[in-house]
């Protein structure tokens, strides 16, 4: 708890006044956003210009990745000799057996990767944060829509903020400290 | 219960949940029963039932660790008993979850929702007690890890030509991404249940394992997207699984097993097992937590149809395998036919008839569907006639074969069926920590649900 201001957050009771006060706060100007809310509400990322998830592309490399590593392992086991176990002489490159333990690697990596990257990109694990710290927080993860202007955009002050998001109708407005 | 008007009049998005909840009922009422513990008394008797069977377990491991599996039923010619059968039918339990949350995620059946999260933990506890019989099978259960390749001094590398190798990595990926998948749909209701918690203790335990999870738009973003993709691995390796485990089954020579049917005839019938573990569980559960404003009567009422529609695929499973056996024109594959109907196993050949076919016949009709007392029984009775099932293609092909003069008589012993009896006890135990201290019914995506409709109205 430095003291410094974390930003000016609104609480608000179901989806549409949520979006509403997101659309206020950014003809007034802000741009530094963030929400926090019980479920994903439609609308939300593509009102604040998320840029799409790079999650699909890396779950597609390692799956890639872990695919053809798998079927390099199968493919050297034949190929040298130490490991070759030859079964009545049949032919060392049967490569469709190869086939369900690629399948199956292939999807163990991607999922694995896929879940790193998901909450490395969402800078989690975190267990402290300033939200933590302020009212009625407990409740955007039960049945309130959080909408949270942060002190870092420039046009940033308390006052600015609230006079921003009142015209919402929000239940509650605090200030939050980091 | 009576099969309600809404069904025939075609709504079936008002059936999914009750009228009157919002995202505050939901979240209030889920929560309340890992906080509050509205039944103990139910809790402490099931769990502690469950856990007394569990010490039989660990006896039977025990004696097995220290005499070997002699103490089992199995010899020569029968060398794949309780354990082989016992591991097909918990791994076929384990696939309803998977194919609950993720085929029918991805196909958009929204009834999915209030059952997913119950499935998937049962999936991860089926595949738990699955796991456990082909490591005691192997007899050394100690060089387990020979299953791996690893850059050992043996220079022995396993055969990756064997789809019981191919098992090896099938089991324990589907295992891992089950775990993944069920963790990952917790985390936001973990959260929730940081917050909701009534102590410091719980408070930090649940913001542990949430891992700090604040329903920030970004972790949104990501979130859903890593989470349909996660269906979407899942959706195939269900299917993956249970085909390579028909496999291990059907690239053997022996008759009444050498079959292209078995495959697709192994995955229809693991999800007819396990939709009807699911109704085993839920109907039970719902009765005495009061959920019926989630599991609605159109919840049962689709599972009762899936699991119908997965019997009648076994059923033509069934009726295919003696169909190619007389076709072949094969003297073994023929006797082996035979001998399943009238031979010394006959008795489970046709309870398993009457298990698997006739019984799921009743819920043709509306009413008796509708039924929850008659859904019940009839569930049980295909839980019993899977079962009957895997023992009816393990024993029967194994103990007649194409040498007479080695044929013989498989009997299994007390500490076959103990094992059988403590992996159940394990599931249930499993299951009933996981409705003692998670919530079992996925908050975030009923209360998705909920304010959709609410804003609709």
């Amino acid at each position: 708890m430095s003291g410094a201001p974390f930003g000016t957050v609104a609480a608000f009771g179901d989806e549409r006044s949520f979006l509403d006060a997101i659309a206020k706060a950014q003809k007034a100007g802000f741009r530094r956003i963030e929400t926090f809310t019980p479920h994903n509400v439609e609308g939300e990322a593509a009102l604040l210009r998320r840029r799409p998830t790079p999650v699909s592309w890396i779950m597609l490399a390692a799956g890639i990745l872990g695919g053809a590593g798998a079927f390099y392992m199968q493919w050297y086991a034949v190929h040298d000799f130490r490991h070759l176990i030859d079964v009545g002489g049949r032919p060392v490159d049967s490569w469709p057996s190869f086939i369900p333990i690629t399948f199956e690697l292939t999807v163990l990596t991607a999922a694995l990767v896929g879940t790193a990257a998901m909450l490395w990109l969402a800078g989690l694990p975190r267990l402290d944060h300033p939200l933590f710290g302020s009212a009625g927080f407990e409740r955007a993860s039960q049945d309130r829509y959080l909408v949270c202007v942060l002190a870092e955009d420039p046009r940033y002050t308390p006052a600015a903020a609230r006079d921003a998001l009142l015209p919402a109708g929000p239940e509650a407005v605090n200030e939050v400290t980091k | 219960m009576k099969p309600s008007k809404n069904l025939a009049e075609g709504d079936p998005e008002a059936e999914l949940l009750a009228d009157g909840e919002t995202p505050a009922s939901v979240t209030r009422s889920i929560s309340a029963i890992p906080i509050d513990n509205p039944r103990p008394r139910f809790w402490w008797a099931v769990f502690g039932a469950a856990f007394l069977v569990v010490l039989l377990l660990c006896a039977s491991l025990g004696w097995l660790f220290v005499r070997g599996v002699g103490i089992w039923g199995i010899n020569i010619p029968v060398a794949w008993g309780f354990a082989i059968v016992n591991f097909v039918w918990w791994i076929g339990i384990g696939h309803a979850g998977t194919f609950i949350s993720a085929i029918l995620l991805l196909l958009h059946q929204e009834w999915r929702t209030s059952i997913n999260r119950f499935t998937e933990a049962m999936t991860l506890f089926a595949v738990a007690c699955a796991a456990i019989f082909p490591v005691i099978h192997l007899g050394r259960p100690q060089f387990l890890y020979w299953l791996l390749p690893y850059p050992d001094t043996m220079d022995l590398w396993p055969q990756f030509r064997s789809p019981l190798v191919w098992d090896v990595f099938a089991v324990s990926t589907y295992g891992t991404v089950s775990l993944v998948f069920w963790y990952v749909g917790l985390m936001p209701d973990l959260a929730t249940m940081r917050d909701r918690a009534k102590t410091k203790g719980w408070r930090r335990v649940y913001g542990l394992l949430c891992l700090g999870w604040r329903g920030e738009g970004r972790h949104w973003n990501h979130y859903t997207k890593l989470y349909i993709l996660l269906a979407g691995l899942a959706a195939p390796l269900v299917v993956s699984v249970h085909s390579i485990v028909g496999l291990d089954f059907a690239i053997a020579m022996l008759p009444g097993w050498h079959s292209t049917i078995f495959p697709p005839y192994f995955v229809a019938g693991a999800i007819y097992s396990g939709f009807s573990m699911v109704l085993t569980l839920v109907i039970p559960l719902r009765a005495v937590y009061g959920l019926g404003n989630y599991i609605t009567a159109r919840h049962l009422d689709l599972m009762a149809k899936v699991m119908m529609a997965m019997g009648w695929i076994v059923a033509y499973g069934y009726f295919c395998e003696f169909f190619t056996a007389w076709r072949s024109g094969d003297v073994f594959e023929r006797y082996v036919a035979a001998n399943r109907v009238i031979g010394p196993y006959a008795p489970y050949f046709w309870a398993l008839m009457i298990c698997n076919i006739v019984a799921p016949q009743f819920l043709w009709s509306p009413n008796l569907r509708g039924c929850v007392p008659v859904l019940f029984v009839v569930a049980l009775f295909v839980n019993v006639g899977m079962w009957l099932e895997r023992f009816v293609i393990v024993i029967t092909s194994l103990h007649r074969d194409y040498l007479p003069s080695s044929w013989g008589i498989y009997h299994a012993t007390f500490w076959d069926y103990s094992t059988l009896a403590g992996t159940i006890g394990l599931f249930l135990a499993l299951l009933f920590l996981f409705v003692r201290f998670l919530p079992m019914i996925s908050m975030s995506e009923i209360r998705t649900l909920a304010a959709k409709r609410e804003a609709s109205k």
